[in-house]
């Protein structure tokens, strides 16, 4: 039987990619940074999970304004890195699971979650960035990967009630496949950030913590957070957190933290990391 | 019914929502134009022919044409697609969220380093700045 065994959530910032993807990951102002991800490597070199549902948001890479899925699942065998105005990244190609992406698209959707089902997609930096955090500058990434793309750039994003209970129906779909996999949760982005205006800038540290006391903690109760707090408290752009929610939905109520880290700055970003696995 | 916008007291921020999205359509395709190696080149060599090629307000023309990030947000523009405007420059989000808050580059990036722009003063329009306060001490 399929399990998830574990969340992995992580920001996406684009200069983290472009940082590693130009050899400056030493420099004194990176290196803080990829410190905070040593220990994720070794631990996921360990686990060897056989999937990841990824949960990120595409930033007008694969979705223009013509399309604007809230939540939509990539079923394709393999999915291009985009190139988003200054080439593709140099990173390999993302291999899919079709089948199992598939079977969590069909069984989701019978939990009442209208999930768009996306068969040809390139694959921006909010998928990219977290795979180089977490395994570095491999020939080919050592995972098959399901890209679940949630919208989060057209205000409203889903609330993060919807994106907790979207978690736990993947946790029932997954459970519910007859495949031997080992599967890893993935959610991308945040932190507090905010990429435009005459705010921008703005990082909120304590609330950034306190988020995450709660995410490990009580996430039931994360859930109900309205998405005004997220816009005034952590940025235009941290609303992004919402797609955290997803991943701590499919896992257990009570989870152990393996890893914990928190930095700023990356670029305008504050950067949020934690490794949870499920006790049973 | 009008659509409920709570965040349009936020200071210095706009939310990308329907109507701005309306707005913008055309300024946002124009912008993912730019993933296309090809169309770089093209509004490189001429970029008032290019844009002329877009459906949009003659506003929103100059403010492409100005690179001014905070009036093409105005005018219904979302960073994530104007990003392939500046990208196609070869510049970063820091530097155009720096252009967009009237700091130089510099002093932009210094307060990064600093730990960001507080919060304190920065939730409501009308809001008294509260410099001593750390973020901890909220409402």
């Amino acid at each position: 039987m399929a399990r998830i065994t574990a969340g992995v959530a992580t920001s996406h910032v684009p200069a983290i990619g472009a940082a590693l993807d130009t050899g400056r990951s030493a420099e004194a102002y990176w290196k803080p940074l990829f410190a905070g991800y040593e220990f994720s490597k070794q631990w996921v070199a360990k686990q060897k999970p056989d999937v990841i549902v990824l949960v990120y948001n595409d930033h007008a890479s694969a979705f223009s304004l013509d399309i604007v899925p809230t939540f939509a699942i990539g079923c394709a065998a393999s999915f291009q890195p985009a190139d988003e105005g200054w080439g593709p990244r140099a990173v390999p190609v993302v291999e899919g699971h079709p089948e199992l992406a598939s079977h969590i698209a069909q069984s989701v959707i019978q939990q009442d979650f209208d999930l768009t089902i996306i068969n040809r997609m390139d694959v921006d930096h909010g998928l990219t960035v977290p795979l180089s955090l977490m395994f570095g500058q491999p020939e080919r990434w050592p995972v098959c990967v399901i890209p679940l793309a949630v919208n989060v750039v057209l205000y409203p994003p889903p609330s993060g009630r919807r994106c907790f209970e979207l978690g736990r129906a993947i946790r029932r779909a997954v459970e519910a496949c007859d495949e031997d996999l080992n599967v890893q949760v993935w959610g991308t982005g945040g932190m507090s950030h905010q990429l435009q205006g005459p705010r921008a800038g703005l990082i909120n540290r304590e609330w950034d913590n306190r988020w995450l006391d709660q995410l490990i903690a009580d996430p039931a109760a994360l859930a109900q957070m309205p998405h005004i707090e997220y816009l005034r408290e952590a940025g235009s752009e941290g609303v992004e957190l919402v797609m955290w929610l997803i991943m701590r939905g499919a896992l257990d109520s009570k989870v152990r933290t393996v890893h914990r880290f928190y930095h700023v700055p990356a670029s305008n970003t504050a950067v949020g990391h934690v490794i949870l696995e499920n006790e049973t | 019914m009008a659509l409920d916008k709570p965040y349009s007291d936020i200071p210095g921020t706009v939310i990308f929502d329907a109507d701005q999205a309306r707005k913008g359509y055309h300024l946002n395709q124009f912008c993912m134009s730019l993933m296309k190696a090809e169309n770089r080149a093209r509004f490189k060599r001429g970029e008032r022919a290019y844009v002329d090629e877009w459906p949009m307000s003659e506003e929103q023309k100059r403010a492409v044409l100005a690179r001014d990030f905070n009036r093409m947000i105005e005018l219904g523009g979302n960073i994530y697609f104007l990003s392939k405007l500046f990208s196609t420059n070869g510049k970063s989000f820091q530097h155009t969220a720096a252009t967009m808050t009237g700091m130089t580059q510099e002093a932009y990036a210094t307060m990064m380093l600093n730990g960001g722009r507080s919060p304190e003063g920065n939730r409501r329009v009308g809001e008294s700045p509260a410099p001593e306060c750390s973020g901890k001490e909220r409402k």
